[in-house]
């Protein structure tokens, strides 16, 4: 077997969610809105499961967030996120109604509260892949 | 049609529980396994119509069963892909299969080389039922389940003031457990403060918060209940089943409440089909691939209330001796990762009277659950019948 290290895995987006990391890789975060009842839902999918509408637009989210829950990842269970352990992944509300996962900059988890408020802020691994991540406002 | 008392398990099996199978191919523990439940119920494997593969991703398929155990008219054949929450919904299966007379005598297989073979970390990328978490948490580094489920527990400690140490009780418990049963791979004394001091795998789940990966093989015959009174064993009637699917199934983030898993839509139904309440329950064994979810599956199961799980297993409440005894082999926390078939056995054999050391004296209505994936629950009420 080979020693190298694997690369970090990355999507493998279908039509339905190739507006989400084209958006990503502009900076922004895409979430999708049915086109006929208006409800909000993440993560992409075919279908609003509110109406079973098919038509759908997607909108730019605010950019702000709060704590919802968070761990904090120290074994390494994939090879290629060994030299970042540990590090922070909080699970986010959105005003928008839905969540977002994405690891926590500048802060570690002792800071970290159910409520807080966060930014979302867009970073480009070595893969070139853009992600989301998540900031403390300090407010 | 009510299914309640309608199928029985008639036979279980199991193999040596190891770290190291030595080379054995999961065909050939699931074989042993199989043979041992089939002798166990007082059958020949040419009496097996039906088969239920509660891991249908494993690498065994039921047609390598048919082909060694030499079964001549398998007249059922199906699987039920929901991770560890299968073996019981497999049990709901067969029971349903022989109530309406398709079959039987259906063969229940699980066994792998979970230590030996493919780790769960690299082994979930490839399942389905993880593709859409695969495809957006992912990449931000969220991999294995510790780090899927370990948002769930922290979000129960910042609700309710659920501790790590409450979880620890769980831990210690079950490996009291274990000490007892003679087929475990843990057999060493556990405290509370080994499992404060092991380390940190997803906060807030430490090392011993979390199961084993084991290699072994594990199965059940479920039977009608008419054919199952003839047999070799006292019939251990399946007098209550149900599976529940939690919101958001695909993806823990966008559950609304990630405190509830699915296991709470199942078990009113469960309850009300066997006619018994939680007060009822002798023995539980209570799948348990990280402390957190036994704890979560209790309050859900409706043991306590939501919130309160922290404070039921503590002062061992989960003991032999306890309001509660629970995961009396082990688990997958001490004894092995058999995916919970280990658990149907167990709760089989507490029924029998057969647990030996760890025996709860007098028990007669017992409950086995399945935790599977992101959150899928499954539960049998087995009696003595």
């Amino acid at each position: 077997m080979s020693q190298t290290t694997p690369s970090k895995p990355l999507p493998d987006p279908s039509p339905e969610t190739r507006p989400y990391w084209d958006g990503l890789a502009e900076g922004r975060l895409m979430l999708q809105r049915c086109a006929d009842c208006g409800s909000l839902r993440h993560y992409p999918q075919p279908m609003c499961a509110a109406c079973n509408s098919m038509a759908t637009n997607w909108v730019e989210a605010s950019g702000e967030a709060t704590v919802h829950s968070w761990t904090v990842a120290y074994h390494p269970f994939h090879a290629a996120f060994r030299a970042e352990l540990p590090y922070v992944l909080v699970t986010a509300d959105l005003p928008e109604g839905v969540r977002l996962l994405a690891q926590l900059r500048d802060a570690t988890a002792e800071a970290l509260r159910p409520g807080l408020k966060l930014r979302i802020g867009f970073e480009a691994n070595e893969a070139g892949l853009t992600l989301p991540v998540l900031r403390l406002t300090g407010a | 049609m009510q299914l309640a008392n309608k199928a029985a398990v008639t036979g279980v099996g199991d193999t040596d529980y190891t770290r190291d199978a030595g080379g054995r191919s999961a065909l050939s523990l699931q074989l042993e396994a199989a043979l041992n439940a089939i002798s166990d119920a007082g059958i020949r494997p040419q009496d097996i119509d039906g088969i239920v593969m509660p891991s249908p991703s494993s690498p065994v398929v039921a047609e390598e069963l048919v082909t060694n155990l030499g079964i001549p008219d398998l007249r059922f054949s199906t699987g039920t892909p929901l991770g560890g929450a299968g073996p019981v919904a497999a049990l709901q299966c067969a029971a349903a299969a022989v109530a309406a007379g398709i079959c039987s005598h259906v063969l229940l297989s699980l066994g792998r080389t979970g230590r030996t073979g493919q780790k769960i970390g690299a082994r979930i990328q490839q399942m389905p039922q993880f593709r859409i978490v695969g495809e957006f948490e992912a990449p931000s580094g969220a991999l294995a389940p510790a780090q899927y489920y370990a948002p769930m527990a922290r979000r129960h400690m910042e609700m309710f003031g659920t501790t790590s140490r409450q979880l620890a009780e769980i831990a210690v418990t079950t490996r009291q457990h274990a000490i007892l049963n003679g087929n475990a791979r843990m057999t060493t004394p556990l405290t509370v403060e080994d499992h404060q001091a092991s380390r940190m795998i997803a906060d807030p789940l430490r090392l011993y918060d979390c199961s084993l990966e084991s290699d072994g093989a594990a199965a059940v015959i479920v039977s009608a209940a008419d054919r199952a009174c003839d047999l070799r064993q006292p019939r251990i009637l399946l007098a209550g089943m149900a599976e529940g699917h939690p919101d958001s199934p695909s993806a823990i983030t966008q559950r609304g409440d990630m405190t509830r898993l699915g296991l709470a839509k199942a078990a009113p139904r469960a309850f009300a089909m066997a006619g018994v309440t939680p007060a009822d329950i002798d023995v539980a064994e209570i799948y348990d691939c990280f402390t957190y979810i036994v704890l979560c599956q209790l309050e859900d199961l409706g043991f306590c209330g939501k919130g309160e799980g922290g404070a039921f297993v503590e002062g061992g409440a989960l003991g032999l001796h306890g309001r509660l005894p629970v995961n009396t082999h082990g688990g997958l926390l001490s004894q092995a990762h058999i995916a919970g078939m280990n658990h149907v056995v167990e709760l089989v054999r507490q029924l029998r009277g057969e647990a030996g050391r760890a025996q709860v004296p007098d028990a007669e209505v017992g409950l086995v659950t399945g935790y599977g994936d992101l959150g899928d629950g499954t539960l049998a009420i087995m009696t003595r019948g």
